[in-house]
């Protein structure tokens, strides 16, 4: 691939000597598995990417410069894209509804395409937000006014924090690794999830989980030559992610017909597939809840994981994110760290990364940009790599590390903030899973749709059997048929949804992602023009 | 027993060539001697809040009450927040599409984009495009983001000062570029000199090295100069002249310390010159809410500006900073309140004008006060500190004492600051970290340790430094005051 860059700066280097505009190789960046991942990142602005109108800039002096930045191949391929069609698409429509009103068969764009609760309506968890705002302006804390604002465990539990910060200085940079003090108590919260011991020392804040994601591929990935086992359908960081870093997707497919269960089986196969094409396979990603599946592991499944990791000697790459977000009641969470300690298995027996986020859960603080990744299972020369890496960035942001804190030190039962805290929580979760169920099950009624439970996470993805007419459609403009689908559906209802390509699905198979997080009173209604939709696109598209 | 993948020798091999000094050997010690007891100044990073600097008022209250919206609807929030905190927060909010809990557009909140825009077309008289600002987790994020752009390989190569803050050759070595020094001319005040530059140039050229870009930090980090408009004019000559996109680092734009060279944009400048420089010559532009006066670290607040990039260019970096999802939003806010601050009238103007400008003068008097205390030491010979936040004192070593830190098994400027460290607590960055001419030794420190605090700091090291000199030498030292 580097080849290719050199011979087309070559190109475009004799193409200006030439005088003429050297034609560089089409680059659509706007493949459907583009542009659905795109349109699951959210809004976009800008038109699409091609590579043939970048201009070349005449070279005054010397032969080997081109004015413009050229990007590196795996700036290329990665395909993490922002401009998903749909969500152009739907910005459009928006901007449309405002200037012309009455102009399309819906009042609204409902963006069903993104994880991100609290634009939707979700309200942020108010003890979190007293702590985060008298820690952000510690001054009031003297003041006798500031009783009747805020309640006194939010006041308590922030001159605890400020106490873990030298200086009480929230705006200084921290440890790399984040402030100790919120590491112990992140640390503490672990252990009295799991029942086993965490050590702060392993934890590393982070802006959110996904920069300890890419941390990590850095570390693994020296060439393409390493592979990195990805669950398919897949959240797109971790594509992305590999092709930034240089590396090499190892597809697993779950399997949809036994609720996207995860085969060691099929992990095998695909690992051995790999290395008898000379990849070093160095990982297995899992994201427990998944995303987009929604699947919630079940424990004897993932110690079937853990046994193949160490066997195979995988680093294991546990994104939990959704660990809060469970809506059955046969499932429950548990970290990877809790099953592999509870089999026995200590540092020297596997290498485990386990990723969370104050994006999800019931507190859904995407704008913060908190998380931390829990580090077990490496030598110390390892470790000081990776704290290294960190410390050219300086810190994450102190904000988002105290957040992190609560999220894993809750108010608990006694505290002056429990009662409201756990109704708002409960209030969340169980509207989550009314939402999952009344979605799942209204995707379930429609002719030709299949829809695995979300178990977890914040989505649906249901299969599409499209008719054949309706492919045939797609193909002719150039579409894939759930990018077809999901723009029809887009332009009838204004509901945006992301088109399966977008997260790897069985070739030949078709599936849209879809939220559950509008607001539980747009439930009905979204409900009944999808199916109103459905309805006259089978009509429209039967055999 | 094959390696596990995460051993030490199966890493990536990019990530073992990193170095950061600022949080390196001198600092990890420092934190040593802190757990067992032993008072430290940290005066190893641009770090302001750690050393006592307090933070603006009215930025926190308006962050405060966008952290705690329903504080808006409490009919006891005027007790505690003026009226154009509240206002402000009022503002900032209708920004977001569901305050500060939701991601914002990959690029940062459109209407904070704007106020920079505004920011930077007041300043430098030429507008500026909101499309052309992307808000990242602090400047340092998006320096990597930018690099990462450019460099495809070992044969791309990026002009770095030396000394430089190593941020750039970090990232440098951990996206596998070349770094490509060009030396700043220390008695001549850490200038630039045209003629090393080229020849630093032209031998890297010689090795087959594609020079891509060039850095430029000012003011200077760690050696403070402030760049008069003829010079950053001549710096954008040559890039003209070589094709190479500038890197403007002008986060310490608001730390100036003299008068005959405040503060002048590459952009502006750019403009000035016209056509076609005006129109081709490619820069990235960066500032952040952590230096000035603000020194708001812990927020991650920042942000670049592209100048002349194709618009396929602006749309692949678009698409490389959606995977990150969005900058924090908190920190988008408080880059808003400084391009955007109370103005004469508002009813927090005052105060914040007062607190502003006791931060800047005190930072003035203490980059004096350093320099001056420098200069006494025995051996140490020290540029006066322009702008920015630190000193860079060159520490002139005798051979015995090079002698020593061989014995010792360390370069001698972390020996000397080893020395330093545990002798006063002092915790410094030896001038490797930055760079330097073979043989000559600095070390950085900062000016922000508190103004009342400076006088025992500066006979603590002086202290230090002459004693360490009449072990190690024989003769008499240089001084320069």
């Amino acid at each position: 691939m580097r080849r290719f860059a050199t011979e087309k700066v070559k190109k475009l280097i004799l193409g200006s000597f030439l005088s003429t505009r050297s034609p560089a190789p089409s680059s659509q960046l706007c493949s459907s598995s583009a542009a659905a991942a795109a349109s699951a990142m959210g809004p976009t602005q800008s038109p699409p990417v091609t590579f043939d109108s970048i201009n070349p800039k005449v070279l005054k002096l010397l032969l080997y410069t081109c004015t413009l930045l050229l990007f590196i191949i795996q700036v290329l391929k990665c395909e993490y894209a922002v401009r998903g069609e749909i969500v152009s698409h739907a910005q459009r429509l928006q901007q449309e509804l405002q200037t012309k009103p009455g102009s399309r068969p819906f009042d609204e764009i409902l963006y069903c395409n993104i994880g991100n609760p609290q634009s939707l309506g979700q309200q942020p968890i108010t003890f979190f937000r007293e702590v985060l705002a008298l820690c952000d302006h510690p001054s009031i804390l003297d003041k006798s006014e500031t009783h009747a604002l805020f309640s006194a465990d939010a006041i308590a539990r922030a001159w605890q924090i400020l106490d873990l910060i030298p200086g009480r200085a929230g705006g200084a940079y921290s440890h790399s690794q984040g402030i100790k003090g919120l590491r112990d108590a992140i640390a503490a919260g672990i252990a009295a999830r799991d029942g086993f011991p965490a050590n702060a020392d392993d934890i590393f804040l982070t802006d959110g989980a996904s920069p300890a994601v890419h941390m990590m591929m850095q570390l693994l990935i020296r060439s393409e030559k390493d592979g990195i086992l990805c669950p398919i359908p897949q959240y797109p960081l971790y594509s992305a992610s590999i092709a930034l870093h240089g590396g090499s997707l190892v597809p697993y497919y779950l399997n949809e017909a036994t609720g996207w269960g995860l085969e060691v089986s099929e992990v095998k196969k695909q690992l051995e597939d790999a290395r008898s094409k000379g990849i070093a396979v160095r990982a297995i990603a899992v994201i427990n809840p998944g995303n987009p599946t929604g699947q919630v592991l079940a424990e004897e499944n993932q110690r079937e994981i853990v046994e193949f990791c160490k066997k195979e000697g995988l680093v294991l790459l546990a994104d939990e994110v959704y660990q809060e977000n469970i809506y059955v009641d046969n499932k429950k969470f548990n970290s990877f760290k809790k099953i592999a300690r509870s089999m026995g298995y200590g540092e020297k027996d596997i290498s485990l990364v386990s990723f969370q986020s104050v994006s999800k859960g019931y507190h859904g603080e995407c704008g913060k940009r908190g998380g931390y990744m829990e580090v077990t299972g490496f030598s110390a020369d390892v470790r000081e790599q990776i704290y290294k890496v960190a410390s050219v960035n300086l810190c994450s942001n102190i904000s988002g590390q105290i957040l992190a804190s609560l999220v894993m030190n809750p108010p608990k039962v006694g505290d002056e903030s429990y009662e409201s805290f756990i109704a708002e929580k409960n209030g969340i979760l169980s509207s989550l899973a009314r939402r999952a169920k009344a979605l799942e099950d209204a995707f379930n009624s429609l002719e030709g749709v299949t829809c695995n439970k979300a178990e977890g996470a914040m989505y649906l993805f249901p299969r599409l059997h499209l008719p054949q007419k309706a492919i045939e459609a797609a193909k002719a403009a150039n579409v894939a048929p759930d990018a077809f689908y999901a723009r029809r559906l887009l332009d009838a209802t204004g509901i945006v949804v992301v088109p399966g390509s977008g997260f790897g699905q069985v070739p030949g198979t078709w599936h849209f992602r879809c939220t559950i997080l509008p607001q539980e009173d747009k439930i009905p209604a979204i409900i009944s023009r999808l199916k109103a939709f459905h309805e006259s696109f089978m009509e429209e598209f039967h055999d | 027993m094959t390696p596990k993948p995460l051993d030490y020798e199966s890493l990536n091999e990019n990530v073992k060539k990193v170095a950061y000094a600022v949080r390196g050997e001198l600092y990890l010690r420092a934190a040593e001697l802190q757990k067992e007891g032993k008072k430290i100044i940290f005066t190893n990073v641009g770090n302001p809040h750690a050393l006592g600097q307090k933070p603006l008022t009215f930025p926190r209250q308006v962050v405060a009450l966008c952290q705690a919206p329903f504080l808006l609807d409490d009919p006891n929030v005027g007790l505690l927040f003026p009226a154009d905190a509240i206002s402000r927060a009022r503002h900032y909010l209708s920004m977001t599409s569901g305050g500060l809990g939701a991601y914002s557009d990959s690029r940062g909140l459109p209407g904070i984009r704007k106020e920079v825009a505004d920011f930077i077309g007041k300043r430098d008289g030429y507008p500026s495009d909101p499309e052309l600002i992307f808000l990242t987790d602090g400047a340092s994020k998006g320096v990597m983001q930018i690099l990462n752009t450019i460099i495809r390989d070992e044969n791309d190569g990026i002009l770095v000062p030396v000394p430089q803050y190593p941020l750039y050759s970090a990232t440098i070595s951990l996206y596998g570029g070349s770094l490509v020094p060009y030396f700043l001319e220390e008695e001549a005040n850490w200038g630039l000199d045209f003629y090393n530059i080229r020849q630093s140039v032209a031998a890297a050229r010689s090795r087959g090295i594609t020079v891509r870009a060039m850095v430029i930090i000012n003011p200077g980090n760690p050696t403070g100069q402030c760049l008069s408009e003829a010079n950053i004019r001549e710096l954008l000559e040559f890039c003209f002249q070589e094709n190479l996109v500038l890197l403007a680092d002008e986060v310490y734009q608001q730390n100036i310390y003299q008068d005959e060279r405040p503060f002048v944009s590459a952009r502006k400048i750019l403009f000035d010159m016209g056509p076609p420089m005006s129109k081709e010559v490619q820069l990235v532009s960066f500032h952040t809410v952590s230096k000035g006066y603000w020194g708001e670290c812990g927020q991650r607040g920042g942000y670049f500006e592209m100048t002349n990039l194709p618009s396929q260019t602006v749309d692949e970096i678009y698409k490389v900073a959606s995977i990150s999802l969005s900058p924090n939003v908190p920190g988008q806010i408080f880059l808003g309140l400084m391009v955007n601050p109370p103005k004469p009238g508002d009813i927090s103007y005052l105060k914040f004008v007062q607190e502003s400008k006791a931060v800047l003068e005190s930072l003035r008097r203490r980059a004096q006060i350093m320099t001056d205390g420098f200069n006494s030491c025995r051996n140490v010979v020290c540029n006066f500190t322009e702008g920015a936040m630190y000193s860079f004192p060159q520490i002139r070593l005798p051979p015995k004492a090079i002698e020593a830190a061989r014995k010792a098994g360390k370069a001698p400027d972390v020996f000397y600051c080893l020395g330093l460290l545990e002798a006063t607590g002092i915790s410094t960055v030896p001038g490797s970290g930055f760079g330097q001419k073979e043989g000559v030794l600095h070390l950085r420190t900062t000016i922000l340790p508190a103004e009342e605090d400076m006088p025992a700091i500066m006979a603590s090291f002086r202290k230090f430094n002459d004693e360490f000199m009449e072990q190690y030498e024989n003769c008499r030292g240089y001084s320069r005051m």
